[in-house]
């Protein structure tokens, strides 16, 4: 008799499987879709990312933010400084916006992490409500009422005039084509990284200090670090989703670019509807969020009250969301992280 | 008709089954003692006597009414009033106001007041206006044993009262039993003192493992007999 | 002399927003629950204020008079059904389902009355102001600084004179014990809240005749609430009126520099009592 300890499942296999046809469909898709399709694809991949990254903070770090929108606008306007004042190319500035994000992180985390809980997750707000009136001092970017890309660099940004002949498409759907694979490729590699860093020694030391962190500490976990490298990584891949999203938007105001409502009480939507603590939830919650917002976009502020208002029944009534009920229903795990001990016959002392 | 009765009474921490259908009885004044070791099931007992946890409504009687089901709120509100485990007084009250606390939920007129308290505990009186929290360890018992009389109860259930104590504090407490019984109310004292335990009760139940294993009157329980109640059969 | 003129207001404006801080940190203090709709639901109460108003007649301080125990009430309900559901030792489920709230009364209050922003009539008293000899003061500023010390006064006699007072501070601190004395922990959280939306309504009614408002400055008006109970210490209600005269001084002094950084000064200010006193001016000893 020996033991083995494995994560993987057969579902998660099955699910590998049919994950690598679906990214490849996906990629695919500007062959044949139309505009308005893969603009809506770009969207709901945008938004996924935002989505996985809170995740990260909140499901699994128990850093629950509600000043992502910060680290979105920095993106956003690094991105624009790069093109507008240094005249970088806008798909090679995105990384800048990482960067900034990252840069305010850390003062960020210096002050929020004084606080706890629910006096932290106001604590972020209030700095990303500071960053978004300091940024609307910046006049050369536009100030209070914000400002546009230039014509002369959204023209040619890198690889549309290779989309262009390739697809045969006029200059604006190229670049919404690019923006799209750009979302798809960020959306792949965030999942990736995620799941990876859930999957290894880390990952356990940080599911140690959200179920109990003074237990953590006790067997050697250096709790503050993990949570810096959480929020840090999580605040550069909200950063690079946010100049992706304004490099397509094309427009920039301090108003869009630090939206509480946009980019986090939607983020925070899709994933507790989905499943919070979960990497198949958020993916789960933004179809969701978008089928709704599809069904409901005519009804405008009524769209938002049915929105609060499932968010309380979830969190109420089945707080592990959509895909904590179907999980628990069938023991379905696509991204299985628990590592489970497997007794084997035989010999091997594995 | 017994002032207290459980019928086969069972509790549950979520899969752990603490309690496997135990029965006693409380006599209108007399004093019961439950003895056993760490475990045991006392203070479950105790928690699930006094509506800390529900159990099904005729699990447990008490003077003719089944409140197995009622909240802690609505048992003490009948007339019975617990000592907890730990003492556990409220931090942020002065020890009067943790002795006024104790009768939130039901005023009923008695031999206890404030005064009679202070009579009682003299100590207590000189140190009203202290914080609760900065008292010695059978100071703190104290306040906790008026806070729960101070409410005029049928029936007193006192947890672990000696648990942490000197023997000489240990003696200072059990000597206000006696007028506390004069006073009318009966008792049920949980104790892993068996000396102190018999000495202070008409009856004695011993626990082991979730269930009762001996009762007995103090005179005609051997210490074999408790030993192996205690402990289980005697190697 | 201007910058004497500066501070007084500062110091009026932190009145107000004492007010809008006071009964977040009586929740917090007794249930451990911070309430993200906080804000929005000052803003319904303005509205409510304002309705009341224009269907009677009545002056906004009758009106308020009338809204508060609908408020309380609604409060009571709230909590009881909503959100002691929530209370636990996990933080997520009482800040998520805040928040939802917080959206959807912005929202249901947007589909009722519009963006358009609102004002309460306060008739002659909105103009009439005081001669003090080096300043000239409101009176309606005044009037809110008084009101903040009144509610303070009148919650510290409750909280500490009376036996729902001490019902508070024994459920805050152990809860289950106090069910053993009677109290149902449910209800009391439910009278705190309700309590708790008597100060909203206070606080709604100088908010409502001072400035415009509008479904959408709830946030904002939680986020000062929350500076001045951080910057007060936690449990402290004196420590949350000096937590709103800081930020209103810092945003009056803000404005006088440059208008445009009147809330950012604001938060600055925050920030920097954060960094050297972590846990407030007046920390409560136990906490």
């Amino acid at each position: 008799m020996g033991h083995v300890i494995r994560t993987r499942t057969r579902a998660s296999t099955v699910a590998a499987i049919v994950g690598a046809i679906v990214v490849l469909g996906l990629a695919l898709l500007p062959l044949v879709a139309g505009r308005g399709l893969i603009q809506d694809m770009f969207f709901i991949l945008t938004m996924l990312v935002l989505a996985q990254f809170w995740n990260l903070l909140a499901g699994y770090g128990g850093l629950v933010s509600i000043g992502q929108q910060a680290f979105v606008g920095l993106g956003a306007y690094a991105m624009f400084a790069g093109v507008i004042l240094a005249g970088i190319d806008p798909v090679w500035a995105i990384p800048l916006g990482g960067l900034a994000a990252v840069i305010v992180a850390v003062p960020t985390a210096f002050f929020a992490f004084r606080l706890a809980g629910a006096y932290f997750a106001i604590a972020t707000w209030v700095i990303a409500e500071v960053v978004r009136l300091s940024v609307a001092q910046w006049k050369t970017l536009g100030g209070g009422t914000g400002t546009s890309l230039p014509r002369t660099a959204t023209r040619d940004i890198a690889g549309t005039g290779w989309i262009e002949a390739a697809l045969d498409v006029r200059g604006a759907a190229a670049r919404d084509i690019l923006a799209y694979w750009l979302a798809l490729g960020l959306a792949l590699l965030a999942i990736g990284a995620i799941y990876g860093l859930l999957r290894s020694r880390r990952g356990l030391a940080l599911a140690s200090i959200r179920d109990n962190e003074e237990a953590a500490r006790s067997v050697g976990v250096d709790a503050a670090r993990l949570k810096w490298s959480v929020f840090l990584a999580a605040a550069f891949g909200t950063g690079i989703a946010g100049g992706l999203i304004f490099m397509q938007i094309a427009r920039i105001s301090p108003d869009a670019a630090f939206s509480v409502t946009e980019w986090t009480a939607f983020v925070i939507f899709i994933v507790v509807i989905g499943g919070i603590g979960t990497i198949e939830g958020p993916i789960l919650g933004v179809l969701v969020f978008f089928a709704l917002q599809k069904l409901l976009a005519d009804f405008g502020a009524w769209y938002l009250i049915a929105l609060g208002v499932i968010g309380i029944a979830v969190m109420l009534f089945a707080p592990r969301g959509l895909w904590g009920l179907i999980s628990h229903r069938t023991g379905l795990e696509l991204f299985p992280i628990r590592r489970r001990l497997i007794t084997t016959k035989g010999n091997d002392h594995g | 008709m017994s002032l207290l009765s459980t019928h086969g009474l069972t509790a549950h921490y979520g899969d752990f089954q603490a309690l496997f259908g135990v029965d006693i009885r409380v006599e209108p004044g007399e004093a019961v003692a439950i003895i056993g070791a760490n475990g045991a099931g006392k203070t479950t007992l105790m928690r699930s006597i006094a509506g800390v946890l529900r159990s099904a409504p005729g699990e447990v009687v008490f003077r003719g009414r089944e409140i197995g089901a009622l909240d802690a709120a609505a048992v003490m509100g009948a007339g019975l009033a617990m000592v907890p485990e730990g003492r556990r007084l409220f931090p942020s009250l002065s020890v009067e106001e943790n002795l006024q606390i104790g009768c939130y939920g039901r005023k009923a007129p008695g031999p206890w007041s404030l005064d009679a308290i202070y009579d009682l505990f003299p100590i207590l009186g000189e140190r009203r206006h202290a914080p609760g929290t900065a008292l010695s360890g059978g100071q703190q018992q104290m306040v906790a044993i008026g806070r729960a009389l101070i409410s005029n109860p049928d029936l007193l259930l006192c947890d672990e009262i000696s648990l942490g104590l000197a023997p000489v504090v240990i003696r200072d407490i059990y000597a206000a039993v006696p007028r506390i019984r004069e006073a009318g109310a009966s008792l049920v004292v949980v104790e892993q003192d068996i000396g102190q335990a018999l000495k202070v009760a008409d009856r004695v139940y011993c626990m082991m493992e979730g269930r009762v294993t001996l009762e007995g009157t103090p005179d005609t329980l051997s210490r074999e007999a408790i030993h192996d109640a205690y402990f289980g059969v005697s190697a | 002399m201007i910058w004497i003129d500066t501070l007084v207001q500062g110091v009026l404006l932190g009145g107000l927003y004492a007010l809008f801080a006071v009964g977040l940190s009586i929740v917090f203090g007794i249930m451990r629950l911070v309430n993200l709709a906080h804000g929005d639901l000052i803003v319904v109460a303005a509205y409510l204020i304002l309705v009341l108003v224009s269907l009677t007649g009545l002056s906004p301080f009758v009106a308020a008079l009338l809204a508060a125990p609908a408020m309380a009430g609604a409060g009571w309900l709230l909590q009881r059904h909503v959100l002691n559901r929530t209370l636990g030792t996990d933080i997520l489920p009482p800040l998520l389902v805040t928040f939802g709230l917080s959206i959807a009364l912005q929202n249901a209050l947007l589909e009722g009355f519009s963006a358009d922003s609102q004002r309460l009539p306060a008739g002659p008293l909105a103009t009439a102001s005081l001669d003090l000899g080096a300043v000239t003061v409101g009176v309606l500023p005044l009037l809110t600084f008084a009101s903040a010390i009144a509610v303070i006064l009148a919650l510290n006699w409750l909280f500490y004179r009376t036996e729902l007072g001490r019902a508070f501070r024994a459920t805050s601190d152990d809860a289950v014990t106090a069910s053993l004395m009677g109290i149902r922990p449910a209800t009391i959280f439910a009278t705190a809240t309700a309590i708790a939306m008597l100060v909203v309504t206070v606080a709604a009614l100088y908010l409502g005749m001072r400035s415009n408002f509008d479904p959408n400055i709830g946030p904002a008006r939680l986020i000062y609430a929350f500076e001045a109970v951080i910057i007060g210490g936690l449990g402290s209600l004196w420590g949350t009126l000096a937590g709103g005269i800081i930020i209103g001084v810092a945003q009056t002094v803000g404005a006088a520099i440059n208008p445009e950084w009147q809330i950012l000064a604001g938060h600055v200010a925050f920030l920097v009592v954060l960094l050297f006193r972590p846990r407030g001016l007046f920390p409560r000893a136990v906490d």
